[in-house]
């Protein structure tokens, strides 16, 4: 019956003993261990964690940048083509431009043209005019240069008018 | 094939060495007398004022004992020659401390006991099992704060050398045992748990080592797993919230006539829990220990005391192949006694804390 018989002094020794064991422990030991497992438990986490999230990144990175690239490509198209448009137009426009400036310059030159022939014949007409105003001058010097001449237009003259 | 046949020669003979060893060490003890299994066994699982080592050889611990009316008393208990003399008003008799009227050294015979005295006698001596007990806290603590300390070291780096073997036990404790026992608020009692986990099953082991810092029946001793149940039982008392109470005292959910039964058995249980603990571990580790010796005393049930040595070494070898494999199934319960004790605290602290309970919970004991 000994062996059931809890003894007093060993209860005693136990209890302190055990006390200290468990104060001292859970200072110098539980503590530093559990926080060390438990940090290390979360840094293992926040690795694959991160591990993840680069992954991810790195396929999202991939996608955009084939995206991008994609975006790259349709611009240059896109571009490649306004600026064959804008050749285009551009040579049109020239073209056109010049068709004009060349109409207006003929239409410039014909207008001048007619404007200088018109003025020839007038000038030459002046002076057909001209000439002939000395022509008949020099004739009628020439009818009229004796008193007889004179008296003989006169007479002319003077027959053809019917006194009335 | 030789060399199967010399590690079986080897190992034979490294047998029959320890055998001799161990006769040679229980013949000792019984000097020409009959050989009684019986207080062989018990006066190795019990208590005593002295450490046997072998024959005649055993470590004198230091006697405390305190009475109002001689006050502090110390000294070693070798003044008791076994048992044989009276020292300083005490003496020896079935393994404690008795106080006699004799103040002065006389044998142990001559002495009158003064049951008066006796009775109040308050004995804290540093007996085999409180000498394990230091010895064990001190190794305890040496090991783990020297773990802890590789762990402040080197953060965050694989475990080395002492700290891998820890490692496991300590994560296989809080995750397996604690953590889903308790729930969420687990923490706060991980040092206790943990702490009663590597008590029982350091001491268990060092109870399976037979010579000298181990060998003591420590963790099979009703007074260490007292005060174990006693701290398991005041740990889910004090902790224990409305809902625990409410469901010993009421039972939802059970009608009115039922409860007069069931309340005074829930009660019982608050008890009984921490009770079954106590007897568990303390029979569980103490049943090993018997089973062991009793393998070693049938070697000497059957040498009849060195008369028949024959039988004795005959019997001796299917002993002794016995006793490592009881040894083996030991180590085991070292482990699975831990490891029970410190599930059933938590479960018991689990339930206590358990904000919602589920009706379907066990009240397993």
């Amino acid at each position: 019956m000994e062996l059931v018989k809890p003894d007093f002094g060993l209860i005693f020794w136990m209890l302190l003993s055990f006390g200290i064991l468990v104060f001292l422990l859970t200072k110098f030991a539980w503590k530093p261990i559990l926080k060390a497992l438990k940090e290390r438990e979360h840094s293992i986490e926040d690795s694959l964690r991160s591990a993840e999230k680069a992954r991810n990144e790195m396929a999202n990175l991939k996608a955009d940048n084939e995206k991008l690239l994609a975006e790259a490509r349709n611009e240059r198209d896109k571009i490649l083509k306004e600026a064959r448009e804008a050749k285009d137009n551009i040579i049109n426009e020239a073209r056109g431009k010049a068709t004009e400036e060349a109409d207006r310059l003929i239409k410039i030159a014909r207008e001048t043209i007619h404007n200088e022939k018109m003025a020839a014949i007038t000038d030459l007409k002046n002076q057909v005019a001209t000439l002939s105003i000395e022509i008949a001058e020099k004739v009628i010097r020439q009818q009229l240069s004796t008193d007889e001449k004179q008296k003989a237009l006169v007479g002319e003259m003077l027959k053809d008018v019917k006194l009335n | 094939m030789s060399l199967i046949t010399n590690r079986l020669k080897a190992f034979s003979g490294v047998l029959i060495a320890l055998l001799s060893l161990t006769i040679s060490a229980f013949a000792g003890h019984g000097e020409g007398e009959t050989f009684d299994p019986g207080k062989t066994i018990t006066s190795h699982i019990g208590d005593a004022h002295d450490w046997h080592l072998w024959g005649h050889t055993s470590i004198p611990l230091p006697v405390i004992v305190f009475s109002k009316e001689r006050g502090l008393d110390v000294f070693m208990s070798s003044h008791f020659h076994h048992g044989e003399m009276a020292h300083r008003g005490y003496m020896i008799k079935d393994n404690s401390i008795v106080a006699v009227n004799e103040l002065e050294d006389i044998p142990a015979e001559e002495a009158t006991i003064n049951e008066e005295l006796t009775a109040q006698l308050w004995d804290i001596s540093i007996t085999k099992n409180v000498a394990s007990l230091l010895i064990s806290v001190f190794l305890i603590c040496w090991i783990f704060i020297s773990v802890a300390r590789a762990y402040t070291r080197n953060p965050n780096s694989p475990p080395r050398g002492l700290q891998s073997l820890i490692e496991p036990i300590i994560l296989f404790v809080r995750d397996d045992v604690i953590k889903t026992s308790i729930g969420p608020k687990y923490e706060k009692y991980l040092p206790y748990l943990m702490t009663a986990f590597f008590f029982i099953w350091f001491n268990n082991l060092l109870g399976l080592v037979p010579v000298f810092p181990g060998g003591a029946n420590l963790t099979g001793n009703i007074a260490v797993t007292l005060v174990l149940a006693l701290l398991t039982f005041l740990v889910t008392t004090f902790s224990a919230n409305k809902n625990y109470w409410h469901h010993i005292f009421a039972m939802p959910g059970v009608p009115a006539w039922v409860l007069v039964l069931l309340t005074p058995i829930e009660i019982l249980g608050v008890f009984l829990r921490p009770f079954v603990l106590m007897i568990r571990l303390f029979a569980n580790v103490t049943a090993g220990h018997i089973i062991i010796l009793s393998f070693f005393s049938l070697i000497f049930i059957f040498g009849d005391g060195g008369k028949n040595m024959a039988a004795g070494y005959g019997v001796g070898i299917v002993s002794l192949v016995f006793t490592v494999f009881m040894s083996c199934l030991e180590l085991l319960v070292a482990f699975l006694q831990a490891y029970v004790f410190t599930l059933l605290s938590s479960i018991y602290i689990g339930a206590a804390v358990e904000e919602h309970h589920g009706h379907d919970a066990a009240h397993s004991y």
